[in-house]
C-alpha cells in the first residue's frame, strides 16, 4: 500500500486526538477563533452548563459582523450590536480570552486578522463559527467552518468530532493575463465545476501560478473554496510563507520559529500522493469575471453577455430565470452595459492591503461616476492604518471614494451596512445570494480591480480597457 | 435534543438547486428577531410577497405542505453561510428530515446537532420521492433505527448515516458530554503535543499591545 500522503492527511493524521470508531476521531484543535455574532452565545452555554472553556489561551475573539463601517461602530441596528459586543466583552474577560476590540490594532474581520497576527499558522488546525474560515488554508493550515453547537463543542472540549473528507486537487497552470487577479481565477473556477463540486472534500491548490501568488492572493483564493462546496481549501506553506509569517506578533520566534520551520517544510503533497478527485484549470484562458446570477457560480467573463436560460442544460432553466427576475436582467445583455448605484470593495475575499493598493493604483485620478455610491472598507485597524500611512485613504477619497472603518460591513447586512432594495452593487465580497447584501440587493461579484473600474464607469466595465 | 427514531407525513418538495442558507435565514431576521421565532421568517424571499402577505405560489404555504415533517430538496440545500440558524428555522417550522441528493458540508453537520435528520439519496430517486410528494396525499416514513425510507408505494428505499450520527440522533445524546468522557485521553494528548510541538502553544504567553 502507498504511503504517500497529501497535505491533508499530512496535517489531519497526528490531529487525531482519539478514534470513536465508524469513521469519527475527535479532532484537536490548535486556534479557535470567536467573533461577534456566536461568541457569548456559545461560551454562556459552556457556564450554563456547569463546564468550562478547554483552551482559552488557544482562542481570540474580535468584533466583525455586527460592528458596522460607520465611525460610530456600534450605535446600528437599535442597539443590538451594542449588546451583543458587550455580552463578548463579558464572556471573553470571565473566560480568558484574547479579545481585539473596536478601534484597536489587532481588530478586524476575523479571516484577515488571523493572518495578519500570525494566529493562522502552516500545519495547524482551526476553526470558526463562519464559512469563510477556509481563508486561513492560504496559510498552510486546516481550516473550517463550523455552526454554533459545534462551536461550542470546540470550546469546552478543544476538539471536534470530524469524519475525514475526500481529497481535491485543483491545479492551476498557464500565463496570468493583466487585469486578472486570484478572484477571477476562483471565480471562474466555480463557474467551471459549480457550486457543488467541491462537497465533501477538502481542496488543495496547486501548480505554478498558486506557487507564484503573494500570501494576501492565496487567502482569496482558499476564502472561496466554501463557494466550491468544499468547507476546507488549503495551499501548501512555501518560502513566500514564511516570509510573511517570520515578523507577525503571534508568530512562534527564536528557537521555536526554527522549529516550527522544520516541522512546516514537510506540509507538501507526496509526488505520488492519490487526490479522490482532480480539476485542472488553463489559467490562461480566465479573464476578468464577473457574475450575473444569485450563486457565484452563475459567472461569466466581463466581454460576455447576461446568459440565456433556454439554451442551458434543462435542469439549470428554472433555477436560471429565477435569477434573472431577481437581478433584473435580460439574456444577451452585454455585462458591460449593466448600470451599478454601488460598489463595495471590503470583506474578507479583498480587503487585504495588496487589494486596496490595486484598487487605488486604478483609481487613482479617476472620479466615482454620477449616481454611485462606493466603498472602501479596510479588512482591518491594520490594514486601515497601513495604507492611510501610505495615503491609500486620499486617493479613494479624492476619487469621491468613502473610506471607512473595519468589519464585515455590506457583504452580509449583519450590521446596518446594506445596499437598498432594487440597487445593484458590483462587491468584492464572496455570496451574490438573493438578499445577501439587503433585502432586494442585487449582487454582482468581482475583483477590486474590476470594482473601481464599475464605480468610475457608473455600470459593470472591463478594466483592461478602461478609459483616460 | 430531541431522540429522532421514525418520523411519518405528508413531504414538502421544494426542488429548487443550490438553495443557500441566506435564503433558508435571512440575516435582517437573524439579527433583529428572537432566535426561537426564526422558522417565521425561513424561507422569507420566496414566503412572503413584497407587501408582508403569503406568497401562495410558494410550496410551503400550500396545503397540506404546511407543518410538513419532510422536507425534499434540490441538489446542495444548504450551501453557503454556516449559521446554525437555518436548521433552527427548519425546525421550527416543524420539519425533522430533510431528504435531498446532497448538502452544503456545514448544513449537514448542523442538522445532526439539532435533532434533524439529513438524507442523501441518488438523484433519480430524490426526483421520483417528489412528484409522488407532489400531489400531497402521499405519505412517506423515515426510519432511522432500520435506515429506511418508505415511499407512498411502500417501497423501501435504504439510506446510509454514519454510526455516531444515528446513534446520538436515536438517543438524542449530549454530544460535548460523550467528548468529555474521553478527556484524560485528550489531556494526555495535549500534554505529548506540547512537547513536540511548543510553537503552537506560544501564542499563549505572548503579549501584544493592541493600542
Amino acid at each position: 500500500m502507498s504511503q504517500a500522503k497529501t497535505l491533508f492527511d499530512k496535517i489531519w493524521e497526528p490531529h487525531v486526538a482519539a478514534d470513536l470508531g465508524g469513521g469519527s476521531i475527535l479532532l484537536h484543535l490548535d486556534r479557535v477563533l470567536l467573533h461577534d455574532m456566536n461568541s457569548s452565545r456559545s461560551l454562556d452555554d459552556i457556564k450554563q452548563a456547569g463546564r468550562t472553556v478547554r483552551n482559552p489561551g488557544l482562542a481570540f475573539a474580535t468584533p466583525d459582523h455586527l460592528v458596522s463601517s460607520a465611525t460610530d461602530r456600534v450605535s446600528v441596528l437599535g442597539g443590538i450590536a451594542e449588546r451583543q459586543l458587550a455580552a463578548m466583552r463579558k464572556s471573553c474577560a470571565r473566560d480568558g480570552i484574547r479579545l481585539f476590540d473596536v478601534g484597536r490594532l489587532g481588530q478586524g474581520i476575523v479571516h484577515v486578522i488571523g493572518p495578519e497576527l500570525g494566529l493562522s499558522l502552516p500545519g495547524t488546525t482551526l476553526v470558526c463559527g463562519d464559512s469563510h474560515t477556509c481563508t486561513h488554508g492560504g496559510m498552510g493550515a486546516l481550516a473550517f467552518g463550523i455552526g454554533s453547537s459545534e462551536l461550542t463543542h470546540a470550546l469546552a472540549t478543544g476538539v471536534l468530532v470530524q469524519r475525514k473528507p475526500k481529497r481535491m486537487r485543483v491545479r492551476f497552470d498557464g500565463a496570468v493575463s493583466r487585469g486578472v487577479t486570484p478572484k477571477d481565477l476562483i471565480l471562474y473556477t466555480i463557474g467551471q465545476i459549480g457550486t457543488a463540486g467541491g462537497v465533501g472534500h477538502a481542496v488543495e491548490y496547486a501548480g505554478p501560478v498558486i506557487e507564484a501568488l503573494p500570501v494576501e492572493g492565496r487567502l482569496t483564493i482558499c476564502n472561496l473554496s466554501i463557494e466550491l462546496g468544499a468547507r476546507v481549501g488549503m495551499i501548501a506553506p512555501d518560502e513566500t510563507t514564511y516570509e510573511y509569517l517570520a515578523d507577525k506578533p503571534f508568530a512562534p520566534k527564536g528557537a521555536l520559529w526554527q522549529q516550527a520551520l522544520s516541522a512546516w517544510r514537510r506540509l507538501r503533497s507526496d509526488g505520488d500522493a492519490v487526490f479522490d478527485a482532480e480539476v485542472e484549470v488553463d489559467a490562461s484562458a480566465v479573464s476578468p469575471q464577473i457574475t450575473w446570477g444569485t450563486s457565484p457560480e452563475m459567472v461569466v467573463g466581463v466581454d460576455g453577455r447576461v446568459p440565456d436560460p433556454d439554451r442551458a442544460p434543462a435542469e439549470k432553466r428554472a433555477g436560471m430565470a429565477a435569477a434573472l427576475d431577481y437581478m433584473g436582467l435580460r439574456p444577451g445583455t452585454p455585462m458591460q452595459e449593466i448600470a451599478v448605484q454601488r460598489v463595495f470593495i471590503g470583506s474578507c475575499t479583498n480587503s487585504r492591503l495588496s487589494d486596496l493598493r490595486e484598487a487605488a493604483a486604478v483609481a487613482k485620478g479617476r472620479k466615482v461616476a454620477a449616481g454611485v455610491t462606493a466603498w472602501v472598507v479596510p479588512g482591518s485597524e491594520a490594514v486601515k492604518r497601513a495604507a492611510e500611512a501610505e495615503g491609500l485613504d486620499r486617493v479613494f477619497l479624492e476619487a469621491g471614494f468613502e473610506w471607512r472603518q473595519p468589519s464585515c460591513s455590506m457583504c452580509l447586512a449583519s450590521n446596518g451596512d446594506r445596499v437598498p432594495p432594487g440597487e445593484r452593487s458590483v462587491s468584492t465580497s464572496n455570496r451574490n445570494f438573493v438578499g445577501r447584501q439587503g433585502p432586494g440587493a442585487r449582487t454582482h461579484l468581482a475583483s477590486p480591480v474590476m470594482a473601481v473600474a464599475a464605480a468610475v464607469s457608473g455600470h459593470i466595465a472591463d478594466v483592461r480597457t478602461l478609459e483616460g | 435534543m430531541e431522540p429522532f427514531t421514525r418520523v411519518s407525513g405528508v413531504a414538502a418538495p421544494l426542488m429548487r438547486r443550490n438553495v443557500d442558507t441566506d435564503i433558508i435565514s435571512p440575516m435582517a431576521r437573524i439579527v433583529a428577531e428572537p432566535h426561537d421565532q426564526l422558522g417565521r421568517w425561513a424561507f422569507e424571499p420566496w414566503r412572503f410577497l413584497p407587501d408582508g402577505s403569503e406568497n401562495p405560489d410558494f410550496v410551503l404555504n400550500q396545503e397540506p405542505f404546511r407543518g410538513a415533517p419532510i422536507l425534499i430538496t434540490g441538489p446542495n440545500f444548504g450551501c453557503g453561510s454556516s449559521r446554525e440558524m437555518a436548521v433552527w428555522s427548519l425546525a421550527q417550522m416543524g420539519f425533522r428530515c430533510v431528504i435531498g441528493s446532497g448538502f452544503g458540508d456545514i448544513f449537514h453537520n448542523n442538522c445532526f446537532k439539532n435533532g434533524v435528520l439529513p438524507v442523501r439519496l441518488p438523484e433519480a430517486t430524490v426526483e421520483e420521492l417528489a412528484e409522488q410528494a407532489g400531489g400531497g396525499n402521499a405519505r412517506f416514513t423515515v426510519d432511522l433505527e432500520a435506515r429506511v425510507i418508505v415511499d407512498a408505494r411502500g417501497r423501501e428505499i435504504p439510506f446510509e448515516v454514519g454510526a455516531g450520527e444515528r446513534e446520538m440522533l436515536l438517543e438524542g445524546l449530549d454530544e460535548i458530554g460523550m467528548t468529555l468522557r474521553h478527556l484524560e485521553a485528550l489531556a494526555a494528548f495535549q500534554d505529548r503535543d506540547r512537547e513536540a510541538r511548543p510553537w503552537v502553544y506560544a501564542v499563549e504567553e505572548t503579549e501584544f499591545c493592541g493600542d
